[in-house]
């Protein structure tokens, strides 16, 4: 490593959004060949910070020198020139372009002045290729998981002329298998020289990958470090500010249910062409924790469970009763509620108010005619802006303003709004800090000992492990086992997810 | 710099700009005079000729807000304007009558309302794109109301339907206070319900507000319907004015003028958070740039390039963009001497952010 002169150098780097200091004069470098990690809390001001090092932002102070060279950027066009290229937490590729398309926008290859299909397809095939992708170059990302969209925009920022890559936040919807790629990708990249900042809440990792840590606290600079100098408690204890909470663990629901018990139990779910035949029992109070890997139809599962995609085949009854659950309403009225891993495109409405967006499945389900009062929604939301201590704690500031954590919050608070019987939860933690993670945790927990059935999905199998009292076992939309989370520790439930299906020995 | 900040301010700021150019240019513009105890004026003429637009500009904010668009209102007003004249005019009524011009009005209306609720459901059950949805109107209505008028220009001397258009409730025009009443109307529905709430979470999100359990298609459907009835109501007191029912001329290009009138207004026709308010302005405005053209003798050969290029000036002035490009050209000049690089305001972040 060249310690002798950093890559770029932020000084004094302060960015206000009205009465929000978001940073406050934070310093921060990155040195070429090394991967850097930025750590804080849910709304540290850590994308913040990756903004006014792109150009997405001009900071009200401070100075950027990029190889030795003062530089104010006017826009992200101006820092990928400069050969700094960015994947934003929020993905943001256009999902009816192809994937080539996609990969290529703004430098398409042209021949004689027409932009040359073939050739973009070839060489966006050859760029996915390097990443270990095998993806029809032509077929439109929309149609792909967020998964894919998040490779495949780590793919457009590194077919450039690399001298700083940000990632922020990539691996939230990766699992092992993809994480392990884009690790190689990233110590390949290192080799070459460029400086790769890395911001993740998993703390393994960034213990895996990276050399040096920055971390930041309510928008200011606690620290930089090197990884092998701080020990993760420390870690955490800084980006906190605190000790981290403990997670609390409470008694279990361990004995296999059977139908007569449950609260739900559904019976040959079928659903597209992910679910077949599935059966699943909750009871009430019971958390049920699904693991898969990806494509394994966890999602696919919890929609058809709750209404949000109509199951082609297949039985659920509540408390007993055969009902349809074909619309997210229906489902509602039956207290039966999904809270989707996908936030910004079906879960939160970002040009409504915090207020605004928990109050809304409550006024849906009351109808347009019997509208909350202004101050009672107000109240509703102050409240679960204390139960989940959500920041900022201004009910009225739209929510497309929130670090993304605190989006994650809110969209669970509208759903415990509506004192829900029965909720899946798709990834409520991905994004999530290390301490509100805990918290989050804890709450599923308290929300099972208060008698909601709660369905748990994570692609940490150790989370799954920590909150379900029992685990699903998903594989190519089958439900091949379910497990007692006290039989199993996390590598033995790592091999009944990933193994490939055996003839029954 | 609160006032500035408001959402209303540059609309409202364009409409009052508007009417001080023309009170400069002649001041007979701001004129009014009482006659009978009623008061007369190019100003009272804009608030009593904005009625059409008004009525049909209120619907398309409920539509646009939920991300559509509604084009077939002029067709709608033309259809309506043909029902309500057909009736009136038919051999076995009392075209004096106030009961038949009130039951004609309330046919013509429910015609318009049934319209509406067809392109609803193109639209919310369907799923058919609002532009095409819509279009499929556009184009037969006409036709429709032609065949309701046997292809003919139908005309009547019916003196509670000229009221409509031409009556003075009080000291000001019947037809202000049509409009008045419906902005009021919707308002209140709107506003004192969660109907408006519901209606900007779906057009700002469709998937996520299904998912939190919103009737959208209800919701959008009852938009299309909104649009379809006022139209239905703009229909009659266009049909009034003229005294006849033309199926050519009613509301001709009258989408386009209530759709400018919306985004002058300050509603995004990305859909989402609507303003009644806004849209107020936004049709005073357009009123009253049409009554400028009229005033200001504007030859008619050249009117429409007068009017788009102050609609181009009236939406310059209201462009954040713009704003900011005053503000840094103005703080560049302050700053010549002194920094360099001045540093630039929350806004410009917060805009280039997103
Ligand atoms: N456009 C904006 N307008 C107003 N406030 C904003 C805006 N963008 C961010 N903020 C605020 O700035 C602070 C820092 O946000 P930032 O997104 O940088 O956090 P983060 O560290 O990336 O969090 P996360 O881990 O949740 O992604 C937060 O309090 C956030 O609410
Ligand atoms: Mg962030």
């Amino acid at each position: 490593m060249d310690e002798a002169r950093p890559l770029v150098e932020l000084t004094g780097t302060t960015v206000r959004f009205g009465a929000t200091v978001a940073l406050d004069h934070v310093d921060f470098r990155m040195f070429p060949g090394e991967v850097h990690s930025l750590m804080g809390e849910n709304g540290a001001g850590k994308s913040t910070l990756i903004k006014a090092l792109t150009g997405a932002l001009t900071p009200d102070a401070g100075t950027l020198i990029l190889d030795g060279e003062a530089r104010a950027f006017h826009g992200p066009h101006d820092a990928q020139e400069a050969g700094i290229s960015t994947v934003y937490q929020e993905i943001d590729l256009l999902p009816n372009l192809s994937i080539a398309e996609n990969i290529l926008l703004g430098r398409e290859p042209r021949r004689l002045g027409m932009i040359d299909g073939r050739a973009m397809r070839e060489r966006a095939r050859v760029i996915l290729h390097d990443l270990g992708l095998d993806l029809d170059p032509a077929a439109p990302l929309g149609t792909h998981s967020l998964a894919v969209q998040q490779l495949v925009a780590i793919a457009r920022a590194i077919s450039r002329d690399l001298k700083v890559l940000v990632l922020d936040e990539p691996t939230s919807s990766l699992d092992l298998d993809e994480v392990a790629e884009l690790f190689r990708v990233i110590r390949d990249l290192k080799e070459r020289g460029v400086a790769i900042l890395f911001v993740s809440h998993f703390l393994d990792q960034v213990y895996e990958i990276c050399d040096r840590i920055t971390v930041l606290r309510d928008g200011a600079l606690v620290g930089e470090y090197l990884t092998t100098e701080l020990l993760r408690i420390d870690l955490v204890q800084k980006m906190l500010g605190r000790e981290a909470s403990f997670f609390k663990a409470r008694e279990r629901v361990e004995e296999a249910i059977g139908s007569e018990v449950a609260f739900l139990s559904a019976r040959d779910l079928s659903s597209g062409a992910g679910i077949v035949g599935a059966n699943v029992d909750v009871a009430e109070g019971e958390v049920l924790g699904l693991a898969g890997l990806l494509g394994s139809g966890r999602t696919e599962l919890a929609r058809a469970l709750t209404g949000v995609d109509r199951p082609d085949a297949g039985i659920i009854r509540i408390e007993g009763e055969a009902h349809a659950l074909d619309t997210p309403r229906q489902a509602l009225s039956l207290g039966v509620v999904y809270s989707s891993e996908n936030r910004r495109s079906e879960g939160l409405v970002g040009d409504m108010s915090i207020a605004e967006n928990i109050a809304l499945a409550l006024q849906a389900q009351r109808g347009a005619l019997r509208p909350l009062s202004a101050t009672k929604v107000r109240e509703l939301a102050t409240s679960w802006v204390e139960a989940l201590d959500i920041r900022p704690a201004d009910v009225d500031v739209p929510v497309r303003n929130l670090s993304g954590g605190n989006q994650q919050k809110v969209m669970l608070a509208r759903l415990l709004a509506i004192s829900p019987r029965f909720i899946v939860l798709d990834e409520p933690t991905r994004g999530i800090d290390v301490g509100a993670k805990v918290e989050i945790q804890n709450l599923v927990g308290e929300m099972a000992d208060n008698g909601l059935s709660v369905v748990f999905i994570s692609a940490e199998l150790e989370e799954v492990l920590r909150v379900g009292d029992r685990v699903a076992i998903l594989r190519d939309g089958h439900i091949v086992e379910t497990v007692a989370s006290a039989d199993v520790d996390v590598d033995s439930l790592m091999a009944l997810v990933a193994r490939p299906d055996l003839p029954e020995a | 710099m609160r006032l500035v900040k408001h959402r209303l301010f540059w609309p409202a700021a364009a409409l009052v700009t508007l009417l001080i150019v023309n009170v400069v240019a002649n001041p007979n513009f701001a004129r009014i005079t009482v006659r009978d105890g009623q008061l007369y004026g190019a100003l009272i003429d804009i608030l009593r000729q904005s009625a059409p637009l008004m009525l049909v500009a209120l619907g398309m904010t409920l539509v646009i807000a939920t991300r559509g668009i509604d084009l077939s209102v002029g067709a709608v007003m033309a259809v309506s304007g043909a029902v309500a004249l057909t009736i009136i005019d038919s051999p076995s009524s009392n075209p004096n009558s106030l009961g038949t011009v009130l039951i004609a009005i309330v046919v013509a209306v429910l015609v318009a309302l049934v319209l509406g609720a067809w392109n609803g459901f193109l639209v919310s059950v369907l799923g058919i794109q609002p532009i095409i949805a819509t279009l499929v109107l556009m184009l037969a209505g006409r036709g429709a109301a032609l065949l309701i008028t046997d292809g003919f220009i139908t005309t009547v001397n019916s003196d509670p339907l000229s009221f409509i258009a031409s009556g003075y409730l009080l000291i000001l025009p019947f037809a202000f206070f049509v409009w008045l009443a419906f902005v009021i109307i919707v308002g209140v529905i709107e506003r004192r319900t969660a109907l408006g709430m519901l209606t900007e979470a779906v057009g700002i999100n469709p998937e996520a507000s299904r998912l939190a359990g919103v009737r959208s298609r209800g919701i959008i459907w009852t938009a299309y319907i909104a649009s379809g009835t006022l139209a239905g109501i703009a229909g009659v007191i266009y049909a009034a004015n003229i005294k006849a029912a033309d199926a050519n001329a009613a509301g001709y290009l009258i989408e386009l003028y209530a759709i400018l009138a919306v985004v002058l207004g300050g509603t995004s026709l990305m859909g989402g958070k609507f303003s009644i308010a806004g849209t107020v302005i936004g049709v005073l405005t357009v009123q009253a740039l049409d009554s400028t053209i009229l005033f200001l003798g504007v030859p008619p050969a050249q009117s429409p390039v007068f009017f788009a290029v102050v609609v181009i000036l009236v939406v310059l002035v209201q462009s954040p963009r713009v704003h900011r490009w005053g503000r840094s050209v103005g703080a560049r000049f302050r700053h010549s001497d002194g920094e360099a690089d001045a540093p630039s305001s929350p806004e410009r972040q917060k805009e280039v952010a997103r």
